[in-house]
């Protein structure tokens, strides 16, 4: 099949659908490529840089559209593209099919199938091909240099010899994708990061990128993520109430603020709102990733860098990944390379439109003439139901005390008893037995006892040493068989002397392999 | 003057041994501790000799120059990971002598006897050494001999047979698997109350043949006792030997009135009982419940394990393991079965020599003997200060790259958190399912000694490396740059 680029015509957009890269492989899959005539130029790769990699380049959209069997986009089609697909053609791109029904009948009437990269199902198997995740990735990063950019002030705290430099403190709200891409970012500039979000379980992947979770004082059940595909879900107005006290509690202190929430479906939630923005000192900076969809602040305004009254400058920027259209388009061309992959089963340049197949039918929203969207439910829950964290209870001083004094309490109780049991059994001892007996007795009890006290410092790695070296010295048993091979009875003299021999093998043997494995033991 | 020349002979061997056994706290001080031991037995050899009651001293220097050129020999020779099974066999040494110690102690009372009988005072003036020792008793200690003789007699017995056929089953001449005789440990029991009644008859006078019948029964217990234990368990059976020989030296210490011998017993006792502690103790299970053998019964269904087991070949480990920063090595029997120490050493060495951070978790009961595999790694100049406790890295496993388990299951089996109803449910495992990435080397599919299945194997940051440890971490070196 025939696999064409084509130039984004929406003003400002500098991405492009395929890379030379990105070619090749599509080769390597049995296609074959073409590409609109400076498709690659806004992004820095030139047509000499396609040509190279085989790709055929055409002067004209209208030839891509008529030579290639599927199109590539990074936006959705304008009505004049659209209109412009023929039947049984497969337009691969951004769609947003619930915003744009009259675009969805459009495709559908010219029986064209179309798959919505932003409609991939988010299942571990799809990552590879999750555009918006590599786009929001892209988001997250800009979004810290951006404001950076507008930042008067240094990220990292500096001692210098002209004096000493605080460093900044960056709020990053909603830990998705673009979050985290920030909050990694920001961390590793050197800022001090404090991030919030509204489902819990991300506390810990904001903890493992080195920023501080902000945690809320309240006791709602908390959101499930897993519920709603890992995405964030709207909250009630009295969890909406103590986020906004939370938030105007840190507005004075916080010099960079780059909120990323966002709802599937849904208008971004006002999150940061004037009167914080009033509180902000002077010199801050917003950026606000949700400016396309109304903003999560409220005097955002999309598309527009604009300064307060009192001097925060609030970011609206709505192409940020655009703005690194070579790294956004590297990422995206590898997203569609590998829904290709999906839809070449065998390699063979044959492409098999399979809509059992989860993450296919997910993403297509137009096949065979008829709207194929909204998709069923995907077969496979996207992400593990989140299993309650166990929390282990903080114990008070005071219970700390009572429990320490109660350990210790019983360990005096099990000493006494031992003791009183042991005592009183050597007493019975000591009424019975010979007074000859009781002498070597004491002698038993207090080796025994000094035995468990030093055993216990023996270090674990050398048991096997403790064990050759007492099986060497258990051979004492050679001073019985001494004392007895003076015997004038030969057969005491034989079993002596055997016994002799034996526990000589034992001692030599013990003591040589203990020394021969205590040797080993090398420190590095 | 000999006899306090003897004494005093003693109190300093005695010592000696106590620093023996203390100085293994460290592993340079235990080099030290050695030399104390080899001197407190020599000084104590030498006394004894020198000593009143020793004669023939021609054969005695005979006996223990072959001995000791034998024993010199054998440890010469033994590879490390035969440790183990000559362990055993030194255990059994001291429980025949043992026996045959008591033996002679029953023999001479039963001469003495004889002659008193006869109202020989002429003979019994005569009598010299140990003879004359027992001559001088009174009846009341010479009831109390007849004990201590028993005793000794028995325990020496059952330690001879339990660390032959403990040494058979880790040489693998004996098949390791638990096997009982029908009737399983109702015969034990059996053949202990008989000795118990044979003591008492013993006591009353009945003379030596009750000594022979209990000595066979007690050969018997050791037998079928070891037989019954099956090959994980070892290091809890190797270190009760342990602790019997000691024990036997204690009580033949008694029946000869000998204070070192009953010192030194009783340090070697609870040596072997403190390690059998530990062991159980890191198997989570009772004492009893191992020397009855088998694993204690299941309260309900094990947890399904789902998912597959994924494996990987050498490139992908390769690949891991040049990408990683901190590696865990959890080694275990199945390393010392492929030989494979020297080439995780290897591998050691060349992760290290590229700043990698490896260290090494060793489970308590890793092996068929305490401390097993620290001396393997030794062996190969694993370098000690890298090789670390359970207790010691279990809570590094989070933040390390790649965990490798060479030739371990049971130690390595979340099963024993996760599933109440697991057999081995509750006993301290090594978590090496929390590290980044888990590779498991191991010959095949299939269920490790205790055969429960290992849910590690089908996590999802597991992968599996199949093959013999030794050849597949060959084929791992070279790729390593």
């Amino acid at each position: 099949m025939k696999i064409g680029a084509l130039k984004e015509i929406f003003e400002g957009e500098n991405r492009v659908a395929m890379t030379p890269e990105s070619a090749l492989q599509l080769v390597k899959l049995g296609h074959t490529a073409c590409i609109e005539t400076g498709a690659g130029a806004k992004a820095g790769f030139s047509d000499a840089a396609y040509a190279a990699a085989g790709v055929e380049v055409l002067k004209t959209a209208a030839a891509v559209v008529k030579a290639a069997d599927v199109l590539v986009k990074v936006r959705g089609p304008e009505a004049k593209e659209a209109k412009a697909l023929r039947e049984g053609q497969t337009l691969i791109s951004f769609f947003w099919p619930a915003q744009n029904a009259e675009l969805l009948e459009t495709v559908k009437d010219r029986g064209a199938t179309v798959v919505a990269m932003d409609m991939v199902p988010r299942i571990s198997r799809a990552q590879k091909m999750d555009a918006l995740s590599s786009m929001a990735n892209i988001a997250g990063y800009r979004a810290v240099i951006e404001a950076g950019n507008n930042f008067g002030r240094f990220f990292t705290g500096q001692v210098t010899a002209a004096g000493k430099v605080p460093p900044a403190r960056v709020l990053i709200v909603g830990a998705g994708v673009a979050g985290l891409a920030a909050i990694g970012t920001s961390t590793s500039l050197g800022a001090i990061t404090l991030a919030f979000d509204v489902r819990p379980e991300v506390a810990e992947q904001i903890e493992s990128m080195g920023a501080e979770f902000v945690y809320l004082d309240f006791s709602e059940k908390a959101q499930d993520g897993a519920a709603t595909g890992g995405y964030a879900a709207p909250s009630s107005p009295e969890f909406r109430e103590a986020q906004l006290k939370k938030f105007r509690e840190l507005a004075p202190s916080v010099d960079i603020v780059i909120t990323t929430a966002l709802i599937p479906g849904r208008p971004a939630p006002k999150l940061w709102t004037e009167d914080m923005v009033q509180m902000m000192k002077p010199g801050s900076v917003i950026v606000d990733l949700a400016a396309e969809r109304g903003g999560n602040c409220d005097l955002t305004v999309p598309d527009q860098k604009i300064v307060t009254e009192n001097g925060v400058t609030i970011v609206g920027y709505t192409d940020f990944p655009s703005r690194m259209a070579a790294q956004a388009s590297t990422l995206y061309s590898n997203n569609i390379r590998h829904m290709l992959t999906d839809l070449t089963p065998k390699k063979d340049g044959v492409i098999v439109h399979n809509m059992e197949d989860d993450v296919i039918r997910g993403a297509t929203v137009a096949h065979a003439g008829a709207i194929t969207f909204p998709p069923p439910p995907p077969k496979i829950a996207a992400i593990a139901a989140q299993k309650p964290k166990e929390k282990v209870k903080e114990l008070t001083p005071a219970e700390k005390r009572a429990a320490e004094t109660a350990a210790f309490k019983a360990e005096t109780r099990n000493q006494v008893t031992l003791l009183t049991v042991g005592g009183a059994l050597i007493l019975l001892a000591g009424l019975f037995a010979p007074a000859s007996f009781m002498s070597h007795f004491i002698v038993f009890v207090l080796s025994c006892f000094v035995g468990f006290q030093v055993i216990w410092n023996v270090s674990h790695s050398l048991h096997t040493p403790l064990m050759a070296v007492t099986n060497a010295i258990s051979s004492i048993i050679i001073l019985g068989a001494l004392m007895q091979i003076g015997s004038g009875n030969w057969l005491v003299v034989i079993l002596a002397a055997l016994s002799v021999f034996m526990a000589g093998i034992n001692i030599f043997g013990g003591f040589m392999v203990t020394r021969r494995m205590l040797a080993m033991f090398q420190k590095s | 003057m000999e006899y306090g020349f003897t004494t005093a002979a003693y109190v300093v061997a005695a010592v000696l041994f106590i620093l023996s056994l203390g100085g293994l706290s460290g592993q340079e001080s235990a080099k030290r501790a050695v030399w104390y031991g080899i001197t407190g037995m020599a000084l104590a050899i030498v006394a004894t000799i020198y000593g009143p009651g020793a004669g023939n001293w021609m054969i005695s220097l005979v006996m223990i120059a072959v001995g000791g050129a034998i024993g010199w020999v054998v440890a010469q020779r033994v590879q490390m990971t035969e440790m183990p099974q000559l362990v055993a066999a030194m255990h059994s040494l001291v429980g025949l002598a043992a026996v045959f110690i008591g033996y002679n102690t029953e023999i001479e009372m039963a001469g003495i006897a004889a002659l008193q009988a006869a109202g020989d005072a002429d003979a019994l003036q005569a009598l010299s050494g140990f003879a004359h020792k027992i001559a001088a008793k009174s009846a009341s200690e010479i009831a109390v001999l007849k004990v201590e003789t028993f005793l000794g007699v028995f325990i020496g017995a059952v330690t001879f047979t339990g660390s032959v056929i403990a040494y058979g089953k880790l040489a693998g001449k004996v098949d390791g698997k638990a096997k009982k005789l029908p009737g399983g440990h109702v015969l034990n029991a059996a053949a202990a109350a008989i000795s118990l009644i044979l003591l008492v008859m013993y006591f009353n006078g009945a003379g030596t043949w009750a000594l022979v019948v209990m000595t066979l029964a007690a050969f018997f217990i050791g037998y079928h006792l070891i037989m019954g234990i099956g090959g994980a368990d070892m290091p809890v059976v190797v270190s009760m030997l342990n602790s019997y020989s000691g024990w036997a030296a204690a009580a033949i210490g008694f029946s000869l009135s000998n204070d070192l011998l009953i010192v030194v017993g009783a340090l070697v006792g609870s040596s072997g009982a403190i390690l059998s502690y530990i062991m159980c103790k890191a198997m989570n299970r009772s004492f009893i419940s191992v020397i009855l053998g088998g694993f204690g019964g299941t309260t309900g269904p094990a947890m399904e394990v789902t998912g597959e087991q994924i494996a990987i070949d050498t490139e992908g480990v390769a690949a891991a393991l040049n990408d990683a920063e901190s590696i865990i090595i959890i080694p275990g029997y199945g390393m010392a079965v492929a030989q494979a120490q020297q080439s995780v050493s290897e591998l050691t060495r060349k992760l290290r020599a590229k700043g990698k951070e490896v260290r090494f978790a060793i489970h308590p009961v890793a092996g068929r003997l305490p401390g097993h595999m620290n001396v393997l790694l030794a062996e190969a100049k694993v370098p000690y200060d890298i090789v670390l406790e359970m207790d010691e890295i279990n809570d590094d496993f989070p933040s390390t790259d790649v965990a490798i388990v060479i030739g371990s299951n049971d130690i390595v089996n979340p099963a024993a958190q996760e599933d109440p109803n697991s057999p081995i449910a509750g006993m301290p495992v090594l978590e090496c399912w929390k590290a980044k990435q888990v590779f498991v080397s191991k010959r095949g599919q299939g269920t490790g000694y205790s055969g429960i299945e290992n849910p590690l194997f089908y996590k999802d940051n597991t992968r599996m490396f199949y093959g013999d440890a030794k050849k597949s971490l060959d084929a791992l070196l070279p790729l390593i740059d």
